[in-house]
């Protein structure tokens, strides 16, 4: 690799490490300290490199650089040692002896602590996105806004007011207590799992970016799965619903960009190593009685994995999509089960159900409902196709719904 | 939007009705509540086993009972969000109980902790 491909190599997998295990030392209320002195470092690298070449050890040299930042930091800034200084847990009054500790023991610590800290109820699920975003996955300002379909100063303004309430809250950087871990893991979860979703269904142009917020999100998950503590039947379940839907990556787009609907998708581009880590994730999450939202729609996915149309799959489907409602409502999941109730009962039992979800200002709505009448009375699937044309936003959207008129 | 309970009243479906048609009631339960759920007017709701049930009576008496031959025997309810009383009866409507004469489904609106019961 050359210099040209290993700074921002590096810069993403190390940026974030650095920055985590500074918050670790400053606590949450300095985390701009942090994020300054990771991308001071990042600053030195490649000015240092430039003229003298690339280290033996870049990894190392990174370390050593972001140590002495901080040290000179924190002898220099008198006020913030003063200030700051004596807060530091265990540490000595010296500031030349502080430790900061960046092995790979104590990084993966203070990245799951941050998680923990950033899924913070007190600020938007966005916000703690966005965050995580920056502090645990490295992802600069510009991705954000990519993936968010976003200006930058709106980013950049949520994620400070998102700083801004993380300190007032005084969130402490530190694993929850064994009796809180479930009540804690929730919203951790809950944004990991939107994480994965921004980056599956977004509207965002830039397919590498998307996959990456995909990865991250199961690097993340994965962090939390190595951890015994936090190793637990929710998360396992995340994390196979993850596997199952990302082994479709390379079969849900076109070289165009545009949606291949599941039906259409070549098989043979469906990653066999993951479907396996997914069922073997699943398989262990269901050891216990805990039924999560993320169990069901790991089985969902997992049903999905199999591309035969059988009355078994598409039963286990629907009874799948009944349980999820009554545990979660979502009009996603109401349009999916009642697609599978087409599958599983008919499409006269399904259209009768269709009418009374009455999501009229969701154009997958009309789309579903125009694909239940589609054979059966095509003049009403076209009013409905037509409908869900008028109220789709994206010109992707547009298109496949054009497609469907066209073939009526 | 009021809460409304769906309270089935049937006899003992395991004492008159084979397996595979146990099995076909429960689907179609499931189904009926899937349907009530994905318009977001489930909130709740369980089945009353008829095994081992007991009723309590004055005098601490307890008896065995109610008996699922009696078609009055509650086996289970749910709970419903509704707009009105009529909405929660088109609900009722399509209870899967109902396809055995003489079974019913009582509506019965639940009190808000208002005061205004």
């Amino acid at each position: 690799m050359n210099q040209q491909e290993l700074i921002p190599h590096l810069f993403r997998t190390e940026f974030r490490k650095i920055t985590a295990v500074l918050c670790k030392v400053f606590g949450i209320e300095h985390i701009e300290i942090a994020e300054d002195l990771a991308s001071e470092t990042f600053l030195s690298a490649i000015e240092t490199w430039t003229y003298k070449g690339i280290p033996e050890n870049p990894t190392a040299w990174l370390y050593a650089v972001a140590k002495n930042k901080t040290k000179n930091y924190l002898t220099r800034n008198k006020v913030f040692t003063e200030k700051i200084t004596p807060l530091i847990k265990h540490s000595p009054k010296e500031t030349e002896e502080i430790e900061i500790d960046l092995s790979d023991k104590n990084i993966t610590d203070s990245q799951l602590q941050m998680l923990f800290a950033i899924c913070h109820p007190a600020i938007s699920t966005e916000a703690q996105i966005g965050l995580a975003l920056r502090i645990l996955c490295g992802f600069g300002i510009d991705e954000i806004a990519n993936a968010f379909l976003s200006k930058k100063e709106t980013i950049n303004k949520r994620l400070f007011r998102a700083k801004e309430k993380l300190r007032l809250e005084k969130v402490a950087i530190e694993f929850p207590g064994e009796a809180e871990i479930n009540n804690r893991l929730e919203p951790v979860l809950r944004t990991l799992y939107l994480l994965f979703s921004e980056g599956y269904y977004s509207e965002s142009q830039d397919t590498v970016l998307r996959e990456d917020l995909c990865h991250e999100a199961m690097r993340l998950t994965n962090l939390l799965i190595e951890n015994e503590r936090t190793n637990l039947p929710n998360v396992k379940a995340l994390f196979s619903l993850m596997c199952f839907h990302s082994s479709r990556f390379a079969a849900r787009k076109n070289e165009q960009g545009e949606i291949i609907l599941y039906q259409n998708q070549d098989e043979s581009l469906w990653n066999e190593e993951l479907i396996t880590k997914g069922i073997f994730f699943l398989h262990k999450a269901s050891q216990g009685n805990e039924l999560s939202k993320y169990h069901i729609e790991a089985s969902i996915a997992y049903w999905h994995t199999i591309k035969a149309d059988t009355k078994e799959k598409w039963e286990n489907i629907l009874q799948l999509h009944n349980r999820l409602l009554q545990l979660e409502y979502s009009p996603v999941a109401a349009l999916n089960r009642t697609y599978a109730l087409s599958k599983a009962n008919g499409k006269y039992e399904a259209i009768k159900e269709a009418e009374k979800l009455q999501l009229i200002n969701n154009h997958f709505y009309f789309v579903l409902l125009g694909e239940l009448y589609t054979g059966i009375d095509n003049k009403k699937a076209k009013q409905n196709f037509e409908a869900a044309l008028a109220l789709a936003k994206t010109q992707t959207d547009r298109q496949t719904i054009q497609k469907k008129i066209d073939s009526l | 939007m009021d809460e409304y309970a769906l309270i089935m009243r049937h006899e003992d479906g395991g004492k008159i009705a084979s397996p595979e048609q146990m099995q076909a009631w429960m689907k179609q339960t499931m189904d009926w509540i899937g349907g009530i759920a994905a318009q977001n007017k489930f909130v709740g709701g369980t089945g009353l086993p008829f095994d081992n049930a007991k009723v309590v009576w004055h005098n601490s008496v307890v008896t065995n009972g109610p008996f699922g031959e009696i078609k009055e025997t509650i086996g289970g309810f749910i709970t419903v969000k509704a707009e009105s009383v009529e909405e929660a009866v088109e609900f009722a409507k399509g209870c899967p109980v109902l396809q055995g004469e003489g079974n019913s489904v009582e509506v019965r609106k639940i009190a808000k902790n208002d005061g205004g019961h």
